[in-house]
Order: structure tokens, then C-alpha cells, then sequence
């Protein structure tokens, strides 16, 4: 029985009559818009110490204008930290500051470079290097130096199937640590973020938001993103049947040898462990048309997801978000 | 574009996961990369077919013991529009996941295996679906293919689950019966080939045509946060942030506050900037008022014919979810939507025995994980809850131990 469930060439279209339905995908739900600030909102009254943690993608871009209509005509009340590994993409940085400017929001960085320096964190070595894992060391340091007791963070439960199973309110212990066994049942819309010293919370505004949610979203708030989400001339490896951004971080091999293609990121982490994907997407009509045919899941372009199927659950234990 | 959330519930290997996992590859939910992630899952694991069972199950722990332990929460989307599925496990503390994942549901699809008809859980399934008060319950006659697609057995099935139904529903929930074949794909987004004498629609279908009506609940506007901005252009801003839990609110309406009891006008309704002239329910907005008043975290915009109780006594009905059992006489807090207080359990009345649907009012004296019972609790201050079977979205509460801080049970104002 092999391909008993997937054997049949089914589809929706057949449904609603071979695709004459009326698309309703360009919509984006505003409930969810509703609910992240409702969220907001109650991290900045149950939380003494809150902050944003902003990467630079479009996620915590979201999260960012949620926070400002949240409390809006006031400003957001929590700095946006950032913990730049050293491999961001200049793009995602410079818009970072510009972003910051705009918004008038305090903007916190930590180095994972000092991390390094101070003998906390280990560079990898080999050709899959990268800061990833390393970052955590960072921001954890963070949270201890401005004793952070709430983080709110852009990820979403559709991304990967351990993050699927995590809370809005996620409490972490004072090691950062998720544990799954021990989380709060979370009933209705109410949010119980008891803590006690030295644990933090780990907020997640728009878990139930999809990919296809965020970019309708950006597109329909007319919201700026950097510029490496739309389709540009890069030079690039193929490894791994994908396309690695070429930088001076990434350690290649011989035989790797950089070519120009026109490709756009579907998804920005660092340098070295997010893939390109090739596209001539230059709007966002574009951008969700891809999305909406695309065959691979966004974080299909995470290298750092592929190291094993647990990945994602095993870095959350270690206090990644 | 609204969303429809619905809860599943299911015993062990009815085909819950198989069925989910239906629904996405027909509704082309599923990408490439994650169907290669399961077909080399599953050969790991030395079955030779799919086992979509491992696209939810998320933790460590499930995929080693091969059971869902937790909550997970599925997402897709049809031209129509976009559905939130919280899968409910069907053995692992299976009243406290089973109750926090329908909580926010409209629709709860109840799984039976057609070989074996009517289990306890299916008790228990339509007992919590009404508690909550869920509307719309599809039961999904499941594995038909390996009962002949027999028509007897499916309306047997039906018959028994009805008898069921009529002892637990509220009046108003509807419930549809479906049978299919989630292995086979019949009766999910197709219509069934097989079973010719089904005059239904299929699931999908059934799940794109519900909508409900509009029932009109008292306004309830609890205070979350207040915005005072003190720039130049904001001086005496005072605008009272928060999401409508019920009714609506329109410009230039009297409204009350609670506790206080002072009365304001409404002045303006805003959302960002944009000014509405109404504003309904779940709706994050933020009202600004006509004339000073004292307004806080944890008050209540009401109107003033239509108020909630101020509450100091509560009777509820409880469902506890702690390892460690509920005592009389002990303290917690008590947490009702962004208000709280603390509460002292005055009086544990009785304890419910789902399956038999007997209420036990004799010698209790503890209310244990997963158990459902009735409790009167004191508060130190005044709660604005409605009965939550008048209005749901004001009555409920949850109990917090203020030792372990954890979330300990859910109530629901009697």
C-alpha cells in the first residue's frame, strides 16, 4: 500500500470546479492582525522588562508594525534587540537601522563576536559552519544583562512541527531552556505569564500566522522589507541541490566555485545557513504567486533545520527561540 | 478572508492523524520537501507506507513512543478560507488536552472507528463539546473501507452516537454524521464513489459551507492597557487599549465603568489611527471617552442596561488539569480573561463522572487531573463574568497556583 494515500491525483480545483473558484488567497484573516496585539498588549502589562527580538526578516519586520499599532499614538514601549552573529546579510542590517529610525523604537545590539572573544562560544569549523547554534550563547547573555523577563519573538507554529506544538506564553527557565512536558495549558485568549526570578517568557505574537499570512499581510499594510526578498543578481554556490549566498564566512570547498544567478531569499537567517532560491519575483503579487505554487515549505531553505529531524526541538531545549 | 478552528478529537488508531494528513495533501497543503522528510521517516522507522501520523507529531518524545502527547496546532487554507485545526491526543491526559484544545473552537470533529462503534471516549468527547459549548460537532464515521462501506453499520454507529447526543447537546449545537475512508480519500474532499446511498456532502465541503449565525451577546470591553503617550501632539491623551469580548461598541454611546460605576461617553473608536465608528467583537481597538474618569487595567466598559454580574461568589463548573489535586479551602489565583484576583475554594459541591453522566455530590474531597466537578470559590475582588452559558466569551475563568505559578483548571461560570 505504498502510495495508498498519495496515489490519487486529487485536488481542490476539483471541488470547486477545476479552478474557476473565486481566489480568496489574496486576503489576508484580520482576526490574526487582533490577536497579535491583543498579545502585545499583554506582554507590556504583565512583563516589567519585555523586549523584541528582531532578526531582520520579515517576521520580526511584523512584529515590529504590530507593536506599533498595539500602542499607537504612544510609542513602542520595549527596545528592539537585535543579536548580530556577524553573518547578516548588509541588507537585513542597514535596513535594521533604518527601521529603527523610522519607528523611533530603542534599538539594543549584542555581538555574537564578543561571545567568542570572551571564550563563551566556539566558532565551528568545516563547510557547514555557521552562527547559528552560537547565538544563543548571545542572547541568553543579553537577557541576563538587562534582565529581560519577556521576549518576543516572530516565530510561527506552521514553520516546523516542534515549534507547531509550542505555546503563545512559552516560559523558559533561567538556562533559556524550553521543556516540552512542562508547558501551560493555554485556554481561550488567556495568557498566564507567572514567572518566577531568573525564568523569562518567550512571546509569540503571531504563532498562528502562516507564510502566506505574513506576505499578504506586507503587502496589504504597503510595509517595507530589505531588499534581498525580491529577486536580484548574486553570486552563488550550489551545494546540496541549493543555493548559497557567496561571502567571505562561508568555507567552501575547491570544487565550489561562485557563478551570478537571479535568485531571492524566501526566508533571511545568517549568511551561512540560509538558502537562495532562484526567482524573477521583483513584488510582492510575485512573491505570494510563488508561495502559492511553491513545492519546498519556507524552512525547507534552512540549513540549520537539516541537521537532524529533531533540530529545531533540541536547540529550543538550549534556549534558542 | 475568516477562519474556521476546529478541534479533533479521536481514540487510539482511529485514523485522526491519517485523516489530518488527508485534508492537507488534498487541499495541497503539503509541500514537497515535507512529504521526502515522511517517506524517509517512515522507511527508518520500517513501514513501507506513509505514516502522516509523523507530520504532527513534533516532539522527541511522540515520535519515540510512537503516541501525540501534545496539542499541535495545523494550519491550511482553501479559496474559502483558512482553518486552524488544534489535534487533540487521543490517550495522553486526554481531558485537560482535549478542553484546552477546543477552547477556542467552533467546530469539533469527533472520530469513530467503524469497526468499533461507540467507545468511552466518545462520551467523553460529546460531554466536553458541550461543556464548551462547541456548535457544530461532525462525527466522522472513519474506515469505512474496512467495514464493506456498509451502509447498516454506518447508520447503527449514527444511532448510537445520537443516543449520546440527546442526553449531552445544548439546545442550538448541530451535529452532522459523515462517513468515510481517510486511508482511501472518500468522503474528505471527494465525493464518495463508494457509498452511493450517502446523500451528504463530503467533509471539505461540509466545512466550507458552515457558518453561524449571529447571535447578539451583551458588550464587554475589558481594559487592557492604557495608552498615554504625553508627546506634544498626544498631551491629554488617555485612550483604553483592549479587545471586545462580546457585543459591540459604537461612537458616541453611554457606556459604565467597572467597578467604579461612573459613566462616559464614548468619544472615538480608533485602530491605529483610523477612526471607526463601530467596533465589534474580538477586535483589538482603543476607545478614548468624553469626560474624565477613572479607568485601569482589569476594568470593564459595559453598557449600562445590559451589565454583567460584579461577582465575589462563584459556583462553576471546573475541570482540573494539575498533577496535584484541587482541595477545599485552599488559595489560588483566579484569572478571568485579563482580570484577576485571588480566590479561595470555599466548597468542592460535586464531581462529574463523564462516561455515566452521574454527578457524585457525596464525600468529595479532592478533584484530581483530568477530573470535571463543580466548585464555589470567594474572591478578594469583584469579577465582571457573565454565565458562560449565556455568554461564552466572558465566562470563563482559569486557576493559577500562585506557588508553581502554573495553570492548575479551567472554569465555567454557572
Amino acid at each position: 500500500m505504498s502510495n495508498t494515500i498519495l496515489d490519487k491525483n486529487l485536488s481542490i480545483n476539483s471541488l470547486f470546479g477545476g479552478g474557476v473558484a473565486t481566489p480568496k488567497h489574496g486576503y489576508f484573516p484580520r482576526e490574526l492582525e487582533d490577536e497579535a496585539i491583543y498579545i502585545m498588549r499583554e506582554v507590556a502589562a504583565q512583563f516589567e522588562k519585555p523586549a523584541l527580538l528582531f532578526s531582520g526578516g520579515k517576521d520580526s519586520i511584523t512584529l515590529v508594525r504590530l507593536a506599533q499599532k498595539a500602542f499607537y499614538p504612544g510609542k513602542i514601549p520595549f527596545p528592539l534587540v537585535h543579536v548580530d552573529t556577524g553573518h547578516n546579510f548588509p541588507e537585513t542590517i542597514e535596513f535594521r537601522d533604518w527601521l529603527a529610525k523610522e519607528t523611533g523604537a530603542e534599538l539594543i545590539v549584542r555581538y555574537v563576536q564578543d561571545s567568542i572573544n570572551q571564550g563563551k562560544a566556539k566558532e565551528e569549523t568545516g563547510k557547514y559552519a555557521s552562527r547559528n547554534v552560537l547565538q544563543t550563547v548571545t542572547l541568553l547573555d543579553a537577557i541576563e544583562e538587562f534582565k529581560f523577563d519577556a521576549c518576543i519573538g516572530g516565530a510561527r507554529r506552521d514553520e516546523e512541527k516542534a515549534r507547531a506544538k509550542e505555546r503563545i506564553f512559552s516560559v523558559r527557565d533561567d538556562f533559556g531552556q524550553w521543556d516540552s512536558k512542562r508547558q501551560r495549558p493555554e485556554l481561550f485568549d488567556m495568557l498566564n505569564g507567572r514567572i518566577a526570578i531568573g525564568e523569562n517568557v518567550r512571546v509569540f505574537p503571531i504563532s498562528n500566522w502562516t507564510e502566506l499570512d505574513v506576505w499578504n499581510y506586507i503587502k496589504e499594510e504597503k510595509m517595507a522589507i530589505p531588499s534581498i526578498y525580491y529577486s536580484h543578481q548574486r553570486q552563488v554556490i550550489e551545494r546540496d541541490g541549493m543555493l548559497w549566498a557567496d561571502s567571505e564566512h562561508l568555507n567552501k570547498d575547491a570544487d565550489e566555485i561562485p557563478f551570478e544567478a537571479t535568485v531571492r531569499f524566501r526566508t533571511v537567517g545568517d549568511m551561512t545557513c540560509t538558502a537562495a532560491v532562484a526567482s524573477e519575483a521583483v513584488e510582492l503579487d510575485d512573491i505570494i504567486g510563488e508561495i502559492l505554487s511553491a513545492e519546498i515549505s519556507e524552512r525547507g531553505a534552512r540549513i540549520d533545520d537539516k541537521r537532524s529531524e529533531a533540530a529545531m526541538e533540541k536547540r529550543k531545549q538550549q534556549g534558542y527561540f | 478572508m475568516d477562519i474556521l478552528r476546529i478541534a479533533t478529537a479521536g481514540s487510539v488508531d482511529d485514523g485522526k492523524s491519517t485523516l489530518i494528513g488527508r485534508l492537507l495533501y488534498e487541499t495541497k497543503s503539503i509541500t514537497k520537501d515535507k512529504i521526502e522528510a515522511l517517506e524517509s521517516a517512515s522507511k527508518r522507522k520500517g513501514l513501507n507506507f506513509l505514516d502522516l501520523s509523523l507530520l504532527t507529531d513534533g516532539l522527541i518524545a511522540e515520535r519515540e513512543q510512537g503516541i501525540t502527547i501534545d496539542v499541535a496546532n495545523i494550519y491550511f487554507s482553501t479559496p474559502q478560507r483558512k482553518y486552524i485545526i488544534a489535534d487533540t491526543p487521543g490517550h495522553f491526559e486526554y481531558t485537560r488536552n482535549m478542553v484546552t484544545g477546543a477552547s477556542n473552537t467552533k467546530v469539533s470533529m469527533i472520530l469513530i472507528d467503524a469497526r468499533n462503534g461507540v467507545l468511552e471516549q466518545t462520551f467523553r468527547h460529546f460531554f466536553i463539546a458541550s461543556m464548551l459549548r462547541i456548535p457544530k460537532v461532525i462525527v466522522c464515521v472513519n474506515k469505512m473501507d474496512l467495514v464493506g462501506y456498509s451502509e447498516e453499520k454506518f447508520y447503527a454507529i449514527k444511532a448510537d452516537v445520537q443516543a449520546i447526543a440527546d442526553k449531552v447537546s445544548f439546545k442550538g449545537q448541530e451535529i452532522t454524521f459523515i462517513p468515510m475512508s481517510s486511508l482511501y480519500g472518500q468522503n474528505i474532499s471527494i465525493q464518495t464513489t463508494e457509498m452511493p446511498w450517502y446523500a451528504g456532502l463530503p467533509l471539505l465541503a461540509e466545512l466550507e459551507s458552515t457558518s453561524f449565525d449571529e447571535i447578539k451577546k451583551p458588550a464587554r470591553f475589558p481594559v487592557q492597557f492604557v495608552i498615554r503617550p504625553k508627546t506634544e501632539e498626544f498631551h491629554d491623551y488617555r485612550g483604553y487599549a483592549g479587545k471586545i469580548a462580546s457585543g459591540s461598541f459604537a461612537v458616541g454611546e453611554e457606556v459604565t465603568v467597572l467597578p467604579t460605576g461612573q459613566t462616559s461617553k464614548i468619544a472615538t473608536i480608533e485602530k491605529f489611527g483610523t477612526q471607526l465608528s463601530t467596533a465589534g467583537a474580538k477586535e483589538s481597538i482603543v476607545i478614548t471617552l468624553e469626560t474624565d474618569v477613572d479607568v485601569s487595567r482589569g476594568n470593564m466598559l459595559v453598557k449600562a442596561h445590559n451589565q454583567p454580574n460584579q461577582l465575589k461568589e462563584i459556583t462553576a463548573r471546573i475541570c482540573w488539569m494539575d498533577s496535584q489535586a484541587l482541595v477545599s479551602g485552599r488559595t489560588y489565583i483566579l484569572q478571568h480573561g485579563i482580570n484577576d484576583s485571588k480566590a479561595k475554594i470555599i466548597s468542592l459541591n460535586s464531581k462529574i463522572d463523564v462516561v455515566n453522566q452521574d454527578t457524585i455530590e457525596n464525600g468529595v474531597s479532592a478533584l484530581k487531573l483530568n477530573e470535571i466537578g463543580e466548585i464555589t470559590l470567594r474572591t478578594a475582588k469583584p469579577i465582571f463574568a457573565d454565565k458562560y452559558e449565556d455568554n461564552p466569551a466572558n465566562g470563563a475563568f482559569i486557576l493559577i497556583d500562585d506557588q508553581t505559578n502554573s495553570t492548575v483548571g479551567v472554569g465555567f461560570v454557572l
